[in-house]
Formats: C-alpha cells, structure tokens, sequence
C-alpha cells in the first residue's frame, strides 16, 4: 500500500511542478524577462555611445525637439541635480538619462509599460558636463542633451 | 532590513504623479573611506517597480550614479481616484523595500 501511495504522490509533484515550470516561462518570456534584467553592460560603459549600444543595441540617435530636459542650468552640489524629462513623442518604451563626464555616464533608464513618459530624479554629477536624454518612440531613439555646470562635484566628494 | 520606502501621488499637469522616496546610502563604489583608505563597497537600488492596480507600468532601472536617499517620479494619465499604487524596488546586495499608496 505505502509504495504505491508514494509513487501516485511523486506522479504528482511532477506533473505539477512540470506544468508550474511551463506556465512561469510561458509567462516570463514576453514583458517581463526583460524588464527583470537589470543591465550590467549598459550601466557599467564607461562612455555615453557605449551605454546606449548595450542598452537599445545602437548608439545612433536623432536628436529632437521633442524631447524636454527640465534641470538647473548650474548646480550648486552635484551630488544631488534634479531633472525632470518629458517628451510629446507618441508611444515612448523606453526613457534613459546619461551624464557624459561621469565615470559611468548611465543615470537610469526607465521601461514604460502605460504610464506617461515622464521621468523625475536626483542625480549625482562629478563635473560641469553635456547630460544626454535618450527616448525609444516607435522603435527609434531621439535625444536632448543640456550643459549643467557644477560648482561642487557629486562624486568620490 | 527594513529601509524606510515613502510614496505619495499628486495632479500635475493632467496626470497623476507617483513619486517615491527610499532612504538609501547609494553608495558608488567609488568613495574611499578617509579612515582606513578602503573603497566603500558600491550599495545601489538597481531596479523599482511601478504598480498601478496590479498592473506594472514603469520599470526604473538606475545606476550608481542616483542621488542618496533617491526621489523618483513618472506619471500616469487616467488613474482614477482610488486606484491602488504599488512600488518594489531591490538594490545590488539584495535588499528590498516597497511601498502602497491610493490615488487620492
């Protein structure tokens, strides 16, 4: 009796653990197994193009009107820059903000899955530099960059 | 350990603003202790998550390179008064923290 009850049970625990297995994959594969990845490459990159190559796989942007920096001209204390991005793009995926001089230019990048493209943080900036805007709208990549001058550096302080 | 994650919503321009503010050191990775001369380990959120009722509509992944004690915001267009707000953020040594909030 005990051995049968054993193997109906592991019976069981496979074909539930099979099906469990299935139905995560069958989930994860489309929005959400990229979006759970967080990417190494693209926020270690060293410079602005190689950032954007690991991050959409190209670094070729059209710059755009489109695109809305709204941050201070000159920061007193770059360890903490507000900046707020919009855009009037239609179907914007994708928002990431780099800062050109920092040791690792890549700020945030930001996947939109229905809300508004809309962004707002506090940054650290090392140095004076060019703070680059890039949106994916429709598949492309346009951009905005700004000069923020820093009087007083945000990193290794 | 349990990181104080604050959220709050509020109309700006025509949508609702969800902006979140965790208590987090942000560490680089990059500054030296004066003391001992030893590099501060990096110790960073990577990722935060925006719930609205259940539904995830923006994913922030972020860098060293966010301030201490980060304050982030987007915006979504049409939540209703009521509407459940859901936030979860992980940072690189596996901490977590998340915070719920209803639009008012």
């Amino acid at each position: 009796m005990t051995p049968i009850r054993r193997r109906t049970f592991l019976k069981g625990t496979l074909a539930a653990s099979a099906a469990g297995l299935a139905a995560a994959a069958g989930l994860l594969k489309p929005g959400l197994a990229r979006a759970a990845e967080w990417s190494k490459n693209a926020f270690e990159a060293k410079k602005v193009d190689e950032a954007l190559t690991n991050l959409f796989g190209s670094a070729q942007t059209t710059p755009s009107a489109g695109v809305k920096i709204k941050a201070p001209l000159q920061a007193e204390n770059g360890a903490v820059v507000p900046i707020q991005v919009t855009t009037d793009l239609p179907n914007v995926t994708t928002i990431a903000v780099l800062v050109e001089k920092n040791n690792q230019p890549l700020i945030a990048a930001v996947s939109l899955t229905g809300a508004a493209p809309f962004f707002s943080a506090r940054m650290k900036m090392a140095q004076t530099s060019d703070v680059h805007v890039v949106v994916k709208s429709a598949g492309k990549l346009y951009s905005a960059k700004q000069t923020i001058k820093v009087t007083v550096g945000g990193c290794g302080g | 350990m349990a990181r104080q994650t604050r959220i709050r919503t509020r109309m700006q321009d025509g949508a609702t603003e969800i902006l979140v503010l965790v208590n987090h050191p942000m560490e680089t990775g990059q500054r030296v202790n004066p003391q001992t001369k030893e590099k501060i380990p990096a110790h960073f959120i990577q990722k935060m998550t925006f719930m609205l009722n259940g539904k995830e509509v923006a994913v922030v992944d972020m860098g060293v390179a966010v301030s201490k004690d980060p304050l982030v915001g987007i915006r979504v267009k049409g939540a209703k008064a009521g509407a459940k707000v859901r936030i979860t953020w992980s940072d690189n040594k596996g901490e977590s923290g998340e915070a719920e909030t209803t639009v008012s």
